[in-house]
């Protein structure tokens, strides 16, 4: 090849990584940002349950694998959400708990009534701070916490069939041995 | 005019500086939830719980790397909006300079050849 045919190529070559570029970003959803908790102890929370009204903290959940399920029934998202959670608390594979987020209690607990109650126990975070600690930006948010209180993932939005076998189950295999 | 910019949540700050730092704070930070605003100018109940839990650190008198501190370890570096100098970001921060360089290179060498040839032109 000479130098002339090399010069002209050179703007195609431009051309074709910037559409590489743009491309790779098509269909790509921006919102799903990765935990920066991911692998990291679950932060220090210590808040009333909103079935008993005690108070439910780290030592409460220790030696647990679990499932912290961030809801609202402010959350449009956490209906579609709802028979997902049922349903793989009814597997009894392990407990989910629910973290009831910036919510109001009468009107969490008459989402309650109304759909079902999946959940443990429930905690209420009604002001949002642990939610903060937890790194949460909306709901639904799901994290695996294993038995040594480490969060082991991170799901944002909704449950389904793929992300519970493709990640969730594989992980939770993956941490059986820290169940206490 | 403070008052009239923060008029949504207005935060006592017992100093300048303070209020300073909440200022510069809320507006380097990302909100998670309209990625394109920072907690300052964003209406969503996340950021206003942001703009709180900041206001309430500045109160302690952390410091402003402090507050990002805690709020990176949280929500990752997506919430800056200033980001920091890493080996993993150089690419970021150094790739505009490189294509600067690359194009300025360009742009000599073609004026240079140019002018050559102009002036073998004229001398003919």
């Amino acid at each position: 090849m000479n130098k002339t045919v090399i010069k002209a190529l050179i703007p195609l070559v431009i051309f074709l990584s910037l559409v590489y570029l743009l491309y790779q970003g098509l269909g790509k959803d921006t919102r799903l940002l990765p935990s920066a908790l991911i692998n990291k102890p679950v932060p220090q929370f210590a808040l009333p349950s909103l079935m008993t009204g005690k108070t439910i903290n780290n030592d409460t959940l220790k030696g647990q694998m679990y499932l912290l399920n961030v809801w609202a029934s402010w959350c449009p998202n956490c209906r579609v959400e709802h028979p997902m959670v049922t349903e793989f608390a009814r597997q009894n594979i392990i407990p989910v708990y629910g973290l009831n987020y910036k919510d109001d209690n009468a009107t969490a607990k008459a989402w309650l009534n109304q759909f079902g109650n999946p959940y443990t126990d429930i905690l209420i975070d009604a002001e949002g701070l642990v939610g903060i600690d937890f790194g949460v930006y909306g709901a639904p948010e799901t994290f695996l916490v294993d038995g040594d209180g480490m969060i082991r993932h991170k799901i944002v939005g909704e449950l389904n069939p793929q992300n519970i076998q493709n990640e969730l189950l594989p992980l939770i295999e993956k941490h059986k041995n820290t169940i206490k | 005019m403070a008052n009239t910019v923060f008029a949504i949540d207005i935060h006592e700050f017992k100093t300048e500086q303070q209020r300073l730092d909440y200022q510069q704070l809320t507006e380097e930070l990302r909100c998670l939830v309209c990625q394109n605003q920072n907690i300052a100018d964003s209406d969503a109940g996340l950021a206003k719980d942001l703009r709180n839990e900041v206001a309430k650190m500045v109160q302690k008198d952390m410091s402003q790397t402090e507050i990002t501190d805690y709020l990176v370890e949280r929500y990752g570096d997506f919430v800056r909006y200033n980001p920091p100098m890493r080996a993993d970001t150089l690419v970021l921060w150094f790739m505009p300079l490189l294509i600067l360089l690359i194009a300025g290179f360009i742009v000599i060498r073609t004026i240079k050849k140019n002018a050559n040839n102009t002036s073998n032109e004229s001398n003919l």
